[in-house]
């Protein structure tokens, strides 16, 4: 059924905002003050092998928050300036942005702890804000200076924040689930209670790494959830071209999934949580989050050879995940039209703020070539290109 | 006179020639053999136990007692928890190895040769080895992946390949190469306290060899440091450089050559990175000559770097050119003649070059 629908008319589907639109759903429920009722069987997910259950409504602090949050300032600033900077070469090699796809970070952020661990592809730099990251360690890092979270040794690709549970960054497509199934093992062996997010995309979805690491968290009810963000291109391959079944919910087999609009915050944020529960329970699951980016897969592809600038901006006109919540915040009057304006204007201040920041931070100093190789050194010597030249003692 | 050391598959215990650049100074007459299974067993059994957080896992550790009896009895003792059976998937095990010790565990992960680590090269040289560094210091990985590496007898080309050089060509692994009971214990449980991925290469004719162990080495808290060879053989003519396996053939050459009257210094490797170049170099110093021997392929092996680096530091204090003795350039044949063929049988023949 998926399957027929996505291949017929692949292109025109993704314009359609998956039923029910979610400001309409609230409207027609909460005409009168709070307490919030409870949504009925019209949630945004489809499911195999299981039940999402019913969930009480999103309260109204928790939907200017997710307003206030990673969202606007990634959208505001961050999105415009990235590619500037790149074009200034201050930003080389890779650079994989995220926009479009800002509510399953900001979603499934809203559901979790700091306990529980994210690990992710290299389109990263959402989700790193979300765990605590600050606009300065990006825009530094991005840069290749000091003040970056990997020190600049590790680019726009290699985000970490281990105190805060987000353990990258990694290029390898597909490499990071296998690693989010071993930190939910470690969360378990530890008897945490805490769960791992391991997300990946649709183009990394028929990686068998992910099978054989998904059968072992199935055997051993590892607390992990598997989230496909399927945008529906992996770099410049639609995903009817790449998957035999693109229905990647379902591709656990035995492992129950669920399938929710990605491009809206509350129901990624509520999958989330119950899939936290589940996990904790029952071994793992499989979100599958209908998402897209609206640019191309990294700066160097104009990502409109193989998808039309109209089927984008149709995407953004319909589904854009920042205007459906400034809707819903809108309708129910917990904030005005200026507040909002207002706050994006800050935001924007800040990410101009962060990048000038960024510019003035050193690069690394040169003997910062030679640390991190080893935790433990034992003083042995590494060489640089002229051996006879460079050469330093790892501590 | 050319003699042909036969292809032993269990050697008679070494006379052992007391070692003078071993930290551990010497040691009164040895009292006990063991075999390196025996040896390497006991290493993990201890580590497991002084270490919550240290488990096991790979295919047939548990049940079956280890594929090579390597892990046996370790289930029985702590559970299904720490010495966990993987199904045949090495990319999918090995990730969720390297995950578990990005969150603080400390895994070992068992190949069972380490042919099948090629399926999961991706994880212990991007996910592992990396990280540190590209993370800043963040994210630190302490595993050990274990297993027999190199030849055994008969197991064909797929199963034959000795992996030391290409390991250790990589920045932020750390490779090991144990030949005796005592390097086996005290290099494995250095290994496991190491706070940086190491690679442990074992091998599988060695298992079943017994070496005298002294009182220290039975010790719990017995480790070796890691970077450090040893001179197996004190000698003056020659330098021998060697690991695994063939420390043990060295050591025959040494003594087929003494007769000839030429004294050779036999170095137990120990460690391939990092490379105990002070000790190479120290030892090419004295004795002007140096001869690599390695069971791996010869196109950038581990006698090709340690060459390089002596010619580099040492240039001047060589009387000859290097030898390196190594596998031959072939994948390795089946039939037993063609199987010796390609791996070192003679190496007089250099030394005396």
């Amino acid at each position: 059924m998926a399957l027929a629908h996505l291949t017929s008319s692949s292109r025109s589907n993704l314009l359609k905002p998956s039923p029910p639109s979610y400001p309409t759903l609230i409207l027609s429920a909460v005409r009168s003050p709070p307490p919030p009722t409870p949504l009925l069987s019209r949630l945004p997910f489809r499911s195999l092998l299981t039940n999402a259950s019913l969930l009480p409504a999103p309260s109204r602090p928790l939907l200017k928050s997710l307003f206030l949050s990673s969202a606007t300032w990634l959208r505001c600033g961050g999105w415009r300036s990235p590619p500037i900077l790149y074009k200034a070469k201050l930003i080389r090699g890779f650079c994989h942005l995220y926009d479009g796809q800002e509510a399953v970070a900001v979603g499934m952020e809203a559901a979790i702890t700091k306990k529980d661990c994210i690990i992710t592809a290299y389109r990263d730099h959402c989700t790193f804000v979300g765990r605590g990251g600050t606009l300065l360690e990006v825009f530094s890092e991005l840069m290749g200076r000091q003040a970056g979270c990997s020190n600049g040794k590790g680019g726009s690709m290699h985000f970490y924040r281990k105190d805060a549970g987000f353990y990258g960054g990694h290029g390898i497509v597909g490499a990071q689930v296998p690693l989010g199934c071993g930190l939910a093992f470690a969360q378990k062996y530890s008897k945490g209670e805490t769960v791992t997010f391991a997300l990946y995309g649709d183009g990394a979805a028929n990686q068998g790494q992910l099978f054989e690491a998904l059968n072992i968290s199935a055997l051993w009810d590892l607390p992990v959830i598997l989230i496909c963000e399927n945008n529906h291109y992996g770099m410049g391959t639609a995903e009817w071209r790449a998957s035999k079944s693109p229905a990647y919910y379902k591709r656990g087999d035995y492992v129950p999934g669920l399938k929710v609009d990605g491009m809206d915050a509350l129901a990624v944020k509520q999958a989330c949580k119950f899939a936290k529960e589940h996990v904790l329970r029952n071994g793992p699951i499989i979100l599958e989050m209908d998402t897209y980016r609206y640019h191309g897969h990294s700066m160097s592809d104009p990502g409109s050879t193989y998808r039309t600038r109209d089927e984008i901006s149709g995407v953004r006109q319909e589904r854009d995940p920042i205007e459906r919540i400034r809707k819903v915040i809108l309708a129910h009057d917990l904030a005005t039209e200026k507040e909002l304006k207002d706050f994006e204007k800050e935001i924007r201040k800040e990410v101009d703020q962060a990048i000038a920041q960024a510019k003035e931070s050193p690069m690394p100093e040169p003997s910062e070539l030679f640390a991190n190789v080893y935790v433990k050194g034992l003083g042995t010597e590494a060489f640089g290109a002229d051996r006879k030249e460079v050469r330093a003692v790892l501590p | 006179m050319l003699g042909i050391i036969r292809q032993k598959a269990f050697g008679q215990s070494l006379q052992r020639i007391r070692p003078v650049a071993s930290s551990w100074g010497g040691y009164s007459s040895t009292s006990k053999q063991m075999m390196v299974r025996e040896a390497l067993n006991s290493a993990l059994d201890e580590e497991m136990s002084a270490d919550p957080k240290v488990l096991l896992m790979g295919e047939e550790v548990g049940e079956y007692q280890g594929a090579y009896k390597i892990s046996k009895g370790l289930l029985e003792k702590y559970g299904p928890e720490r010495v966990l059976d993987t199904p045949i998937t090495e990319a999918g095990f090995t990730g969720i190895g390297v995950g578990a010790a990005f969150y603080g565990l400390k895994p070992i992960v068992e190949f069972m040769t380490f042919n099948f680590s090629m399926q999961a090269i991706d994880h212990i040289i991007n996910s592992a080895a990396k990280t540190s560094y590209m993370s800043a210091g963040q994210i630190s990985v302490p595993i050990v992946f274990r297993g027999p590496n190199g030849a055994a007898a008969g197991v064909g080309a797929q199963h034959s390949q000795c992996y030391a050089s290409w390991y250790a060509s990589c920045p932020g692994l750390k490779v090991l190469a144990p030949y005796s009971s005592e390097d086996a214990r005290g290099l494995l449980k250095a290994a496991i306290r190491d706070p940086d991925p190491v690679v442990f290469l074992e091998n599988e004719l060695l298992y079943g060899e017994s070496f005298p162990v002294s009182a220290e080495v039975l010790d719990s808290s017995f480790c070796l440091p890691i970077g450090k060879a040893k001179i197996e053989r004190e000698g003056k003519d020659v330098t021998i450089t060697a690991f695994s396996k063939m420390v043990g053939y060295a050591l025959k050459a040494a003594e087929i050559l003494a007769k000839d009257g030429i004294s050779a210094e036999i170095i137990n490797l120990r460690s391939i990175r990092p490379l105990d170049r002070p000790a190479i170099n120290a030892s090419v110093r004295k004795t002007n000559r140096l001869v690599t021997v390695e069971e791996g392929f010869p196109q950038h092996g581990v006698g090709a770097e340690i060459c390089a680096s002596i010619i580099e530091d040492s240039f001047g204090y060589l009387d000859a050119p290097v030898e390196r003795i190594t596998g031959a350039d072939v994948p390795m044949p089946y039939a037993a003649n063609l199987e010796r063929m390609a791996l070192p049988q003679i190496f007089m023949n250099a030394a005396r070059r």
